[in-house]
C-alpha cells in the first residue's frame, strides 16, 4: 500500500518521505517540515488518528494539511480523524488517479 | 499505458508483502494457540488489513472480498466479541493457505479454485454468525459512504431531484476551518470545475481589526453553481468539512434565482503563516531523503544474481592479491618490505571485503525454520499426537542457496521426527513421560560448519528391529557385528523404511537415503544419535558457503589440486610396513586399528608422480560420508581460501572433480571432489575383492 501511494507521488513529482509506523513518522516529520501528512489509520506502535494529533499540537505542523487514509466503513474514524485535527480523508479503496485527484484538493 | 505498466510493477511488490503478510498472519495465529493476546490480534489484522486493501487497490475483488470475512472475523477477535477458539485459529490458518493460493492465481492470471474459497467463506459465516452479537461493524459499512456524507451536510433544506440547472450553496464554516488546512479557496476552485460559478463573501461576522484572530475564519459564502451537477458530487468538495459548518445546497429553480453582483474577494483575510505553510510541492527535488522502504524488517531485497556478481568480482580480487603475492618473492630485497606490507594491508581488505560481500548472501536459518510451526500444528493434528515444537538458534545465519536445498531434507526430518519418533499421548503416559511431546530445531555454528540438528524425544530408534530390517533385505551381512551408531546410520541406507504402514506424513517412498544424499551433495554430512525410549537426534553438518573453500593445495608431479580443508582428517608420511597390496592390485594403509584404502591421484589422473614408490609420498587421509581413505599425494603446499568455479557450468561435470579454481600464479587447479573419491575407491575395492573371491 504504502509503496503504491509513494509510488503514484513521486511519478507525479512529489518528493515522499516514508515511514512505517506513527512513532517513525513523527520522528520524521520532526525532523524535517512536511508540506502534506499522509497516514493510513492502521499502523503499529502508532495509529493514524493518534498521529494527527500529536502533529497537529506542534508549531510547524499547525496547519499542513493532513489525510487519512480510511476504508469505507469506518464512518467513526472518520470523524475521529477531524476531531484529532485531520484536513480529510482517502477512503480506501482508491486508485492513482484518485489519489492525485484528492492531494490536488489540498496541496 | 505507462500507469499500467508502473502498477504492474507496483502489483508484484504487493504480491511479495502480501506473502510476507500472510507468514506474519500464520506465525501470529500459531501462537495465538497457548494466549489469546490483543497486541498479536492486531498483528494478525493488520497483515490482513493490508492485504485487503491492496487487492481492493488493485482491483482483485475476490481476494478483498474473501480477506474482508477474515478481517471481520479478526475485528471481532480484536475487540473481544468473538471468542479465540481452536476451531476459528484452524479455520482462519486454512484461510491463509487459501489466500496464499488465491494471490498465487491471480498473480499467474489463473482462474481461482472458487469452491475452496465458497467452503472456507461458509466457514468464515458460520462462526460470526455462531453468537447473537449484533451483526459485524464492517459488514454494514458498504451503504454509509453516502451516509457520510448526508451527516456532513447538516441542515438540509430541500432533497430535490439531481440539480437540474444548477445549485445555491450558502456555506458558513465554523471558525476553525482554516487551522485544519480546509482551504475555501481549494474548495471553490473544485466547484467552479463542476459547473459556472458565482461567489458572494459575507462579511457580516468578521469582527474588528484589533479582535480579529489571524488564524479564524469568519466569512460566509453564499455561492451559485450552474449546470448539471449531482447532489453526490457537491456532497463530495465538502465531504471533509466539520459538520457544524452550516451547508445548505438548494437545488436552483426550487428557489428564486438571485443575480448576483460583482462578487466580492473570494480569500477570507488569508491568515499570513497559513500561506507560508503552503508550500510549492510538486517538482522540488532538493534534499530528498527518500526513506528505506524495506526498513520494516530491517533488510534490503537484492536479486540473488547481483549479489553473486559481486561475489565473483570478489573472487576475481583475490586471485590478484594471491598473483601480487607471487611477485613479492622474486623482487629487489630492498622494497621488499614496503611491497609485504601494502600486500597484507590489501590481503586484510580483500578479506574483509569478501566477508561483508558473503554476509550479504546469509540468512537467518529462521527463513526455514519459520515453516515449521505450521507444519508440526496440521501434521501433529493429522496424527493424533500432541507435540510442542521448540526453536533455538534461528539468528544462526548460511548461505542462501545452502538454506533453500537444506529445506526439504529438513521438512522430510521433522515429518519423520513426528510420525515414527514421536509417540501417541497414551503411549507416551504408559511410558511416564510428558504427555506432549517436543520436538526441538535448533542451529549454531561452529568453526566454518553450521550444525542444524532436530530432535524429538521419542521413542528412539528402535536397534533390534533396525538390524533386523537390514538384514533382511540384505544390507548387512549376516554375520557382521555393528556397534550401536553404525545400527542407528542403517537408516540412510537406501531402500530402508521401517514403518510398519505406509502413512500419509512419511514413508512415501522418498527415505533418508535421499536426505542424505541431498545434505552429502551440499558438501555436508549427516548423522543420527539414539537412545531408545529417550528419543533421536540428527545432527547435520553443512558448509557455510558453496562459493568459497578453505583449501589444502596438494602437488602430485607438475600438478596442484585442491582437496578441502573440512575433509581432510590427518596428513602422514607413509611407512612400508603398513601398506598392504590386497589381491587385485587395490591398496589398503593400515593407520591405527583401521585399514584405508589408498586413492593414488597419478592413476585416478593419469599423471607421473615424483616417485612411483609410494613411501616417499605423503597420505593424506580424508573423510567423508563417515567412510575414510588415504590419498596418495607428492608434496602439501599451502593452505589458502579458494574461489570455487564451477566446472559444471564452464566446462562439463567430471567424476572425482567437484569444481576448479585459479590459483596465485594464474594457472588453473582442480578440486578433488572427496566423497566422490571415497565412494569410487570403495567401489574399486569390492570390485576387487570380488573379483578375487570369484
Amino acid at each position: 500500500m504504502r509503496q503504491m501511494v509513494s509510488f503514484t507521488l513521486k511519478g507525479a513529482g512529489y518528493e515522499v518521505l516514508q515511514a512505517c509506523d506513527g512513532v517513525e513518522a513523527l520522528d520524521l516529520a520532526r525532523e524535517q517540515v512536511v508540506d502534506l501528512v499522509l497516514t493510513d489509520v492502521h499502523m503499529p506502535r502508532m495509529d493514524g488518528i493518534t498521529l494527527v494529533r500529536e502533529l497537529r499540537a506542534l508549531a510547524n505542523y499547525k496547519f499542513v494539511p493532513m489525510l487519512i487514509l480510511t476504508t469505507e466503513s469506518s464512518q467513526e474514524k472518520k470523524m475521529d480523524g477531524k476531531r484529532a485535527g485531520a484536513t480529510g480523508w482517502i477512503v480506501k479503496p482508491f486508485n492513482p488517479p484518485q489519489l492525485l485527484a484528492t492531494l490536488a484538493r489540498v496541496i | 499505458m505507462t500507469l499500467d505498466l508502473e502498477m504492474a510493477e507496483i502489483a508484484k511488490v504487493f504480491f511479495q508483502e502480501s506473502r510476507e503478510g500472510l507468514d506474519a498472519m500464520e506465525s501470529g495465529l500459531l501462537s495465538l494457540d497457548s494466549s489469546a493476546d490483543v497486541e498479536n490480534i492486531n498483528t494478525i489484522f493488520r497483515a490482513a488489513h493490508s492485504i485487503k486493501g491492496g487487492s481492493a487497490t488493485f482491483g482483485f475483488a475476490e481476494v478483498a472480498a474473501f480477506t474482508h470475512g477474515v478481517e471481520t472475523l479478526l475485528d471481532e477477535m480484536r475487540n473481544g466479541v468473538r471468542p479465540v477458539t481452536a476451531g476459528a485459529i484452524q479455520t482462519l490458518l486454512q484461510s491463509c493457505d487459501c489466500l496464499r493460493e488465491m494471490l498465487a492465481a491471480t498473480e499467474a492470471e489463473q482462474p481461482l479454485d472458487q469452491g475452496r474459497i465458497a467452503s472456507l467463506n461458509s466457514e468464515i459465516n458460520q462462526i460470526l454468525g455462531e453468537s447473537p452479537v449484533e451483526a459485524a461493524p464492517a459488514v454494514a459499512a458498504p451503504a454509509s459512504a453516502s451516509a457520510a456524507s448526508s451527516a456532513a451536510q447538516g441542515t438540509r433544506v430541500n432533497q430535490g431531484p439531481a440539480g437540474p440547472c444548477g445549485w445555491r450553496i450558502i456555506f458558513e464554516p465554523v471558525a476553525d476551518l482554516l487551522r485544519l488546512r480546509n482551504e475555501p479557496t481549494r474548495m471553490f476552485a473544485e466547484l467552479a470545475r463542476l459547473g459556472q460559478m458565482t461567489v458572494r463573501a459575507d462579511i457580516s461576522r468578521l469582527p474588528p481589526l484589533d479582535a480579529m484572530d489571524p488564524e479564524s475564519c469568519y466569512v460566509g459564502w453564499d455561492i451559485e453553481l450552474t449546470g448539471e451537477i449531482p447532489r453526490q458530487a457537491l456532497a463530495d468538495v465538502f465531504d471533509w468539512v466539520d459538520a457544524r459548518c452550516r451547508l445548505e445546497l438548494i437545488p436552483l429553480g426550487a428557489a428564486p434565482v438571485e443575480t448576483v453582483e460583482s462578487a466580492e474577494p473570494l480569500v477570507p483575510a488569508p491568515p499570513s503563516d497559513a500561506a507560508t505553510v503552503h508550500a510549492a510541492a510538486p517538482g522540488a527535488a532538493a534534499n530528498a531523503h527518500p526513506q528505506k522502504s524495506g526498513a520494516d524488517a530491517g533488510s534490503i531485497r537484492v536479486a540473488t544474481e547481483k549479489l553473486d556478481n559481486i561475489i565473483n568480482l570478489v573472487g576475481e580480487l583475490l586471485i590478484t592479491q594471491s598473483m601480487l603475492c607471487g611477485f613479492a618473492e622474486g623482487i629487489d630485497p630492498s622494497e621488499l618490505d614496503l611491497l609485504r606490507q601494502g600486500l597484507s594491508q590489501l590481503a586484510r581488505n580483500t578479506r574483509e571485503l569478501q566477508e561483508s560481500v558473503m554476509r550479504i548472501r546469509m540468512l537467518p536459518i529462521s527463513f526455514a525454520f519459520n515453516r515449521f510451526p505450521r507444519l508440526v500444528h496440521d501434521l501433529s493434528r493429522k496424527l493424533g499426537k500432541k507435540v510442542e515444537i521448540k526453536l533455538t538458534g534461528e539468528g544462526t545465519e548460511l548461505d542462501k542457496t545452502v538454506l533453500e536445498k537444506i529445506t526439504d531434507p529438513l521438512v522430510h526430518l521433522v515429518r519423520n521426527a513426528l510420525d515414527h519418533g514421536l509417540e501417541t499421548s497414551e503411549q507416551r503416559l504408559a511410558a511416564g513421560k510428558r504427555e506432549a511431546g517436543t520436538l526441538e530445531l535448533g542451529a549454531f555454528h561452529e568453526g566454518g560448519n553450521i550444525i542444524i540438528e532436530v530432535r524429538d524425544d521419542g521413542a528412539g530408534l528402535n536397534k533390534a528391529k533396525i538390524l533386523r530390517k537390514a538384514r533382511e533385505r540384505g544390507l548387512v551381512p549376516p554375520d557382521q557385528e555393528l556397534t550401536d551408531e553404525q545400527i542407528d546410520n542403517l537408516i540412510f541406507m537406501p531402500g530402508f523404511s521401517t514403518a510398519e504402514q505406509i502413512s500419509d506424513v512419511s514413508g512415501r517412498g522418498v527415505g533418508m537415503d535421499v536426505v542424505r544424499r541431498n545434505i552429502n551433495d551440499l558438501g555436508g554430512h549427516v548423522q543420527i544419535f539414539s537412545k531408545e525410549g529417550q528419543g533421536s537426534t540428527i545432527r547435520i553438518r553443512l558448509p557455510l558457503t558453496l562459493a568459497i573453500l578453505d583449501g589444502q593445495l596438494v602437488r602430485v608431479g607438475k600438478e596442484v589440486y585442491i582437496i578441502s580443508l573440512l575433509a581432510i582428517v590427518e596428513t602422514i608420511q607413509i611407512s612400508r610396513e603398513r601398506l598392504n597390496t590386497l589381491p587385485g592390485q587395490a591398496e589398503v594403509f593400515r593407520l591405527r586399528d583401521d585399514f584405508l584404502p589408498v586413492v593414488k591421484l597419478c592413476d585416478q589422473f593419469c599423471i607421473e608422480p615424483d616417485s612411483r614408490n609410494a613411501a616417499d609420498g605423503l597420505l593424506v587421509v580424508v573423510e567423508a560420508d563417515g567412510r575414510r581413505a588415504g590419498v596418495l599425494v607428492d608434496d602439501l603446499l599451502a593452505q589458502q581460501q579458494v574461489v570455487i568455479k564451477s566446472l559444471e557450468s564452464n566446462f562439463k561435470p567430471v567424476s572425482g572433480i567437484a569444481g576448479a579454481t585459479i590459483l596465485g600464479d594464474g594457472t588453473v587447479a582442480l578440486i578433488i571432489d572427496v566423497p566422490d573419491l571415497i565412494r569410487s575407491a570403495a567401489e574399486r575395492r569390492e570390485g576387487a575383492m570380488t573379483a578375487h573371491a570369484a
